[in-house]
């Protein structure tokens, strides 16, 4: 780790979240989308866990942020899935476009 | 006098109210009737066991007793709610009893099989115990308390028929004309208490004269601020009382049962005005002379006016309601012109004699089953008990001695005669005109010929009360009033002399008119049409509400509230809602649309952040 600067690892996560929103954006697929996320929340628990080491090494508060992403995380991915699956089970597809029953 | 006695006085009327008016109904036959007549009449005896005491064993002739505190205003003014025995008040217990336990004796069997019986007894506990609880109030607050309460259960009991529209609109029409009066009753006793810094009645009539919150000096239209007080809190009385311009509610409320319109429109409630003034008579007589001037104006103008249309009625109960407002105008009369123990004493034996009148005008409609006079006749053969009882009472009211309204009325008009002729001269017609119309009454219903009428005897329970109260219309005018006051002996006869004579006259006009045969003129005078039309008075109000007041000036507001409150109120949702109709489709249910404009605002909100707020 040491061997690594810090502003690559920024880079990095900046990279990862914004290639985790384009997927979000443009991709159809539910499914898809929803790996666009975690890889958002990923690029946001490399930044917190590098912003911890880096400029705070005394503490851990940084650390434990990200942990509380992960479980969230989990916690979302189960409730996203489940609907997706009920979805799939009602309009036979998990297109996003499809899915406008909630408009005005 | 003990306070733990006196206070079941009020208390058995109370819970007889509750008692009927909860479990009431489901009460067998007249049991509710008698629930209500053993509460009264142990209260009766109560009253007149402390009666006995205050006279015999030399009691203070003031006394008060406070049972708690119901009001902390502030640390000077407390409400409490107790009792205030002096002369006036135990008069007043001791008339409001004995006529309430009589009539509701009256009541168990001429209200017999109606619907609503216990309902009926309910309320008139209701009211026997607010009426009690008014004339014994030490505080101005806990009077004005159960005037209303007696206000309510007089439009109840008005209004006791309430399948009858003209018996409902009689029930509102007393309720709102008193309520109207009430207004300024209650101005009166703000504004009263402003000045003297008190509601305790007897501090009250004990008021130095050194102004309290604001100066009684203080003048409005060239009168004293403490003559407007007082003047308002007479408006409040008379309009209880029925005093003209506000009279018009009481002939209407002869839509109730006869026993009320005897006990609330005849003997107790209206004469709760007189009894309000006499109440405050010491603070009238130092403070506001030109307000007793004002009472014994109005008074004697609805004395006369009122026995003029008595003698133009057809319908007997509204005959007698007339006549009590006119009897009333006797006793205000009699205050403004100083004459407070003649007032009150006439107070005294009216209660008894016009009670007797509506018993037996009670009596009479239970048998012929028609309050029209015209549709009578020849009933002395008939009903010759009810016959001897009602010819008492007539006797009474007009003024023939021995009986009790002779006395009364003599003490009357010999303080009238002291105060002012002109009021004098009026008196004497008054008392000639009384003695008109009731006999011009009593030849129309028990005279001429005969007609088939099937005689039922009357209950003894109803000839019970009837028969008391005729032998109280004869005695009080020797003897009970002087256990209240005593009235000062006459050695001067040409006042009652005079007045025995105009009653004479007034009989005799009477007999000559109606005791044989029967005019029928087709055409009536102009005069007489007047008069029985009431001078056109409820007429006059229906313009001045109707044209006056609903069309310019209700209308109008109504007008502006709908088109222009209510219009801007509907204007504003209208323009919000045809603006939301246009946005409305930015919610186009695309996920991802949202989340676009999403990371726009947050990519907006950092920019802002980092270049421009710094």
């Amino acid at each position: 780790m040491t061997g690594i600067p810090v502003e690559h690892l920024l880079i990095f996560s900046a990279l990862m979240f914004f290639i985790g929103m384009y997927g979000f954006l443009t991709r159809k697929n539910l499914v898809t989308m929803l790996i666009g996320i975690e890889l958002m929340l990923n690029a946001v628990n490399i930044n917190l866990v590098v912003i911890d080491r880096f400029v705070y090494p005394k503490q851990t508060d940084g650390l434990f942020f990200a942990m509380f992403v992960i479980a969230v995380a989990a916690a979302e991915a189960a409730v996203a899935i489940a609907i997706f699956i009920n979805l799939y089970r009602n309009i036979r597809s998990v297109d996003v476009e499809k899915v406008n029953e909630m408009k005005y | 006098m003990e306070a733990n006695t006196v206070i079941w006085i009020f208390i058995l009327p109370l819970g007889a109210f509750i008692l009927n008016g909860l479990i009431g109904k489901h009460l067998p036959g007249r049991t509710p009737g008698w629930i209500a007549v053993t509460a009264m009449g142990a209260a009766t005896v109560i009253t007149w066991i402390e009666v006995y005491r205050f006279v015999r064993l030399d009691e203070p002739a003031f006394y008060q007793h406070h049972f708690f505190t119901w009001l902390n205003i502030t640390a000077r003014i407390t409400i409490k709610a107790g009792v205030l025995t002096d002369p006036l008040s135990l008069m007043m217990m001791a008339v409001v009893t004995t006529v309430s336990l009589l009539v509701f004796l009256y009541s168990i069997d001429y209200m017999k099989g109606e619907q609503g019986y216990a309902r009926f007894f309910a309320f008139l506990s209701l009211f026997s115990f607010s009426m009690l609880g008014l004339v014994a109030a030490p505080n101005l607050i806990q009077l004005y308390m159960c005037w209303e309460l007696v206000g309510l259960s007089s439009y109840l009991l008005i209004g006791f028929y309430y399948q009858k529209p003209e018996a409902v609109a009689a029930a509102k029409k007393a309720f709102i004309v008193t309520r109207f009066a009430d207004f300024g009753f209650l101005t009166g006793i703000l504004l009263l208490s402003g000045i003297t810094g008190t509601i305790q009645i007897e501090e009250l009539n004990h008021f130095s004269g050194i102004p309290d919150f604001f100066s009684q000096q203080a003048t409005f239209l060239g009168l004293s601020s403490i003559t407007w007080a007082m003047a308002l809190i007479f408006i409040g009385g008379a309009g209880k009382s029925a005093m003209f311009p506000l009279h018009i509610w009481l002939p209407d409320a002869m839509e109730g049962p006869t026993p009320v319109s005897a006990l609330i429109h005849a003997a107790t409630m209206v004469v709760a005005g007189v009894f309000l003034v006499a109440r405050l008579f010491p603070l009238y007589q130092a403070f506001a002379p030109q307000a007793l001037d004002f009472i014994a104006l109005i008074g004697a103008f609805s004395l006369l006016f009122a026995a003029i249309i008595a003698c133009a009625q057809t319908d007997i109960k509204r005959i007698l309601a007339f006549s009590t407002m006119s009897q009333i105008g006797y006793m205000m009369l009699a205050l403004g012109a100083g004459g407070y123990a003649a007032s009150l004493f006439h107070l005294f034996t009216h209660a008894f004699f016009k009670a007797l009148l509506f018993l037996g005008a009670g009596a009479i409609i239970h048998v012929v089953h028609t309050q029209h006079i015209e549709q009578m006749g020849g009933l002395r053969k008939v009903m010759p008990v009810t016959h001897v009882l009602f010819l008492i009472a007539c006797l009474a009211i007009a003024g023939i001695p021995p009986f009790a309204g002779f006395f009364s009325k003599d003490e009357i008009l010999i303080a009238v005669y002291a105060h002012s002729k002109v009021y004098f001269a009026v008196a004497l017609t008054g008392a000639a005109l009384t003695a008109f119309y009731m006999f011009r009454l009593y030849f129309k219903v028990f005279w001429h010929q005969s007609k088939e009428v099937h005689a039922h005897p009357a209950p003894v329970l109803m000839m019970v009360p009837m028969i008391v109260l005729a032998v109280a219309s004869v005695i009080t005018g020797f003897t009970g009033f002087n256990l209240f006051y005593p009235l000062a002996g006459h050695h001067d006869f040409t006042v009652p002399f005079t007045s025995v004579i105009v009653a004479l006259t007034g009989i005799t006009t009477a007999g000559v008119l109606y005791l044989k045969k029967r005019e029928k003129p087709e055409q009536r005078p102009l005069l007489y049409r007047v008069v029985q039309n009431k001078f056109y008075i409820d007429e006059v109000y229906l313009f001045v509400t109707k044209n006056i007041i609903f069309r310019s000036i209700a209308f109008p507001i109504a007008w502006f509230d709908r088109h222009v409150v209510d219009g801007f109120m509907n204007a504003l949702a209208r323009v919000t809602q045809s603006f939301s109709q246009k946005i409305k489709f930015l919610q186009s249910g695309q996920v991802q649309q949202y989340a676009w404009v999403f990371m726009a605002g947050a990519a907006a909100l950092i920019f802002m952040l980092m270049f421009i707020v710094r």
